[in-house]
């Protein structure tokens, strides 16, 4: 069937326009996709380049608010322009398949997993629910889920976030689908977890030969996963090539200039540390409830210093940021400002303590309040704690407004919602500037971000750090990003502290065993990484067994 | 409370008012022009009216026509009058009532919020045995018990309509109080109130502004509920409930008067509805979901 010559999908000059501020615009501007049996493409662009929008166009669908006014999808032979509400809806979840970013989001927590897996099946008429049942024990235990027998039976709050994509995945088998599309199937997902699901996906587009359209934005991944690579921007494709061809030599500069994102690296060495470290967490211990998740963390920083604390979600890396910052009032335990003990309760420390530690948030959207505007949202530390009023609160704004380079005059008066994500984010970082503080937690900021946003993100913060000697605490699960900006690493797991030492020394060997398992999980741009870390892990752990 | 700081820049806005106006769909300019042609009824009622409030004009139900646009009442008191008087009363009363349902529940529901823990269980408690009472049924007791002043008035309706808006303004505020802007607050020190009013309020507005339109029909026409059964504005104050009551035989002889009053608060509910709902969409973000 691979050797069939007729694509399976086949889009030509798709165009399609999305209504907002009272007026239709372009967000696809003609792109082409052609798509056999057994291959599976990667879109790759920063966000509002139109990957999205073009995976859902190849089931012949528009999101609400778009629709399709030009070109032609055909999926086997079918125009999906064309064809009937009614007839589209048949080929959905039986024939094409999506999995979606978030399977937290897309799973109904209040059914069991595998009855949301039988419901398409029988939906379709594809097979009963007895047989839907078997069929999907039988997914389960293909893409090693734990308990293949049992797991299905469980509500999707249940199983981890790892399970849950892989879930999903099997969900979209169900029907045996021609194509699937897999929307960023990853980003969600911690890096031991990712690999997981990415080797899932790879053995299942094989074992069933079907094609898949693959979106993202992490171009490592993307190396692993596609056998053609496309970029795009502004709707438009920039450019298309075999995968190994793109990563090798691509051709057009903006994909050039994707491909070096990742080689952004801290320039000057951090300063001598002072004797007293600005913040030292001494032997904390804290809980939520009765359930312990911080245990005897103890770790300094030092003035000018970047501490980054990396670990899988739930290793109580944000968990300790709530200790320091007072939020959470440790069970034992205290954090220490330059030497001064702070009250372990943020109520209970007075406001020049609390103007020294400021957060910058992952969510950028969240973190500012969507009513106030710009001018107001940084001009609040300054008026609370430094008493600054009118003209010299006017000067003190424009200043910081400078310093994250953004225009004053134009951007002062707008609402966040007016900015793009990564100008949120730089409002976050004027704010906490405001307030003058010493010491900035930095809680996954860039991980919402596009890599050449983040990327500028992170430039402004070792910029600031060097001009206003800042000490910044990184909480992150990307490694490249550790790699990029810090001088000190902590590696957090189960709420304890495995490894803590200077950048260099953690990511050199000998490693810890655990830092090993999570540097060597994070993808690299070479398409052939996967293969060699599974080899490696098989050999490694076929030695274990012997050794034992 | 809401028209203050509009007032001050009533110049710049008076434009860009004037052009949403023209945007907006026909209803909300139904709305909002018979919800204007009130408040100035209301306002002027003493130029337009061709007799005073409770002043007895004629013989008791007098037919249209002549001296007498609408008639007579019960009382030989002219009938258009009373229809004006009626809407400076009953909607005057009606509005500062229910913005006293609004500063108790409102100012309530999202300190409660903010605050969590104990104080948010003490009050959602409070407000629970309240609703728990059949509202009419309650507030007959409570005027019986306090007798029937327009001040009792007020504050038995808005109290226990506060509880309505209490519920209303807790659950939408504390989707916001978990948002990351909320406690980045928290940790600069900020005070409660500050968070209430600064923080939450504004992004609880939509939803508080649409629960004002419907509270206000609903406060509106409990008054006139009470006033019919006795209990409300009392006589001879005009107000459209009692109105209702004490005209209605004139229904049995085919005379639609009886209906004008009524006919009165239905237009004006509609009105509020119609406006509320635009509102709504404009603000909820409906119109670019994507």
């Amino acid at each position: 069937m691979s050797t069939d010559k007729k694509p399976l999908l086949e889009m030509r000059g798709l165009r399609i326009e999305g209504f907002s501020d009272e007026e239709w615009h372009q967000i696809v501007k003609g792109v082409d996709v052609k798509l056999h049996r057994g291959e599976v493409l990667g879109l790759i662009g920063e966000s509002g380049a139109g990957k999205s929008t073009i995976g859902i166009a190849a089931m012949g669908y528009a999101k609400p608010g778009c629709r399709i006014n030009g070109g032609s999808v055909h999926f086997d032979g079918i125009d999906l322009t064309a064809a009937s509400e009614e007839e589209k809806r048949k080929l959905r979840g039986s024939r094409i398949a999506y999995v979606a970013q978030s399977a937290a989001a897309s799973f109904n927590p209040a059914h069991k997993l595998i009855e949301q897996f039988a419901e398409t099946v029988v939906e379709h008429g594809v097979g009963t629910r007895d047989e839907a049942h078997a069929d999907a024990k039988d997914l389960y235990a293909k893409i090693k889920m734990p308990d293949p027998e049992q797991i299905g039976f469980r509500y999707p709050h249940q199983v981890s976030g790892g399970q849950l994509q892989r879930a999903m995945t099997a969900m979209a088998l169900s029907c045996r689908p021609d194509l699937l599309i897999f929307d960023e199937p990853t980003t969600a997902l911690d890096v031991t977890t990712q690999i997981e699901v990415l080797v899932t996906m790879r053995d299942i587009v094989e074992q069933f030969n079907c094609a898949a359209i693959y979106i993202t934005h992490d171009l490592a991944v993307v190396a692993q996963m596609a056998d053609k690579i496309m970029v795009l921007r502004y709707g438009e494709t920039v450019e298309e090539a075999d995968t190994r061809k793109m990563l090798s030599a691509p051709e057009e500069e903006y994909t050039k200039s994707l491909w070096a994102v990742r080689s952004f690296r801290k320039q000057q060495a951090a300063p001598p540390p002072e004797p007293t470290p600005l913040v030292r967490v001494d032997n904390v211990t804290a809980a939520y409830g009765p359930v312990t998740v911080l245990h005897e963390v103890s770790f300094e920083v030092h003035r000018g210093h970047t501490v980054a604390v990396v670990g899988e979600s739930g290793s109580g890396k944000s968990t300790t940021a709530r200790v320091i910052t007072g939020l959470l009032p440790p069970r034992k335990g205290d954090v220490y400002y330059d030497g001064t003990r702070y009250p372990r309760d943020y109520r209970k420390r007075n406001k020049e303590q609390l103007r020294q530690a400021q957060m910058i948030y992952q969510m950028a959207d969240t973190a500012v309040n969507p009513r106030h505007k710009i001018r107001e949202i940084i001009g609040r530390p300054l008026q609370f704690y430094l008493g600054m009023e009118g003209a010299e609160k006017e000067r003190r704004l424009r200043e910081l407004m400078e310093m994250i380079e953004m225009e004053p005059d134009k951007f002062l008066d707008r609402l966040p919602a007016e900015l793009s994500g990564g100008q949120k984010q730089r409002i976050c970082i004027a704010r906490a500037l405001a307030a003058e503080p010493a010491f900035i937690i930095c809680d996954e900021v860039t991980s919402a971000l596009d890599q050449l946003v983040a990327e500028g993100i992170l430039k402004l913060l070792d910029r600031l750090q060097r001009e206003l000697n800042l000490a910044y605490m990184f909480i992150t699960h990307d490694l490249a990003t550790v790699q990029a900006i810090a001088d000190e690493v902590i590696v957090m797991l189960e709420g304890r502290i495995v490894e803590q030492g200077p950048k260099d020394q953690i990511f050199a060997p000998p490693y810890h065993k655990y830092t090993d398992l999570l540097l060597s999980s994070v993808p690299e741009m070479d398409p052939d990484w996967m293969d060699n870390v599974l080899q490696e892990r098989k050999k490694k752990g076929g030695m274990e067994a012997a050794g034992n | 409370m809401i028209g203050v700081g509009k007032i001050s820049g009533a110049g710049a806005l008076s434009g860009a008012a004037w052009r949403e106006f023209r945007k907006a769909p026909f209803t909300a300019q139904f709305g909002l022009a018979v919800i204007v042609f009130y408040i100035l009824v209301a306002v002027f009622a003493p130029f337009l009216t061709p007799y005073a409030e409770s002043e007895i004009v004629g013989s008791e139900f007098e037919v249209w026509g002549g001296d007498f646009p609408l008639g007579t009442d019960n009382l030989g008191r002219d009938m258009l009058t009373r229809l004006i008087y009626g809407a400076r009363n009953t909607v005057g009363i009606a509005f500062v009532t229910t913005l006293l349902a609004f500063l108790l529940g409102g100012g309530g529901g999202i300190m409660a919020a903010v605050l969590g823990g104990w104080p948010d269980q003490v009050l959602s408690r409070v407000v629970d045995v309240l609703m728990s009472i059949p509202q009419l049924i309650f507030a007959m007791l409570l005027l019986t018990i306090f007798g029937t002043s327009i001040p009792v008035l007020i504050l038995v309706i808005g109290v226990l309509d506060s509880t309505r808006v209490f519920r209303i303004a807790r659950a939408v505020s504390v989707n916001v109080v978990v948002m990351d802007f909320i406690e980045s607050a928290r940790l600069r020190g900020e005070g409660v109130p500050w968070i209430t009013l600064r923080e939450v309020l504004p992004n609880i507005m939509p939803p508080l502004v649409a629960e004002f339109g419907l509270r206000f029909c609903f406060v509106f026409l409990t008054i006139s509920s009470l006033s019919f059964l006795g209990l409300g504005l009392q006589p001879p104050t005009a107000d459209w409930g009692s109105m209702v009551r004490d005209n209605a035989t004139l229904i049995t002889f085919g005379d639609i008067t009886p209906l004008l009053p009524a006919a009165a608060i239905a237009i004006l509910t509609i009105a509020v509805n119609f406006v509320v709902d635009w509102f709504l969409h404009k603000t909820s973000g409906l119109k670019d979901e994507h």
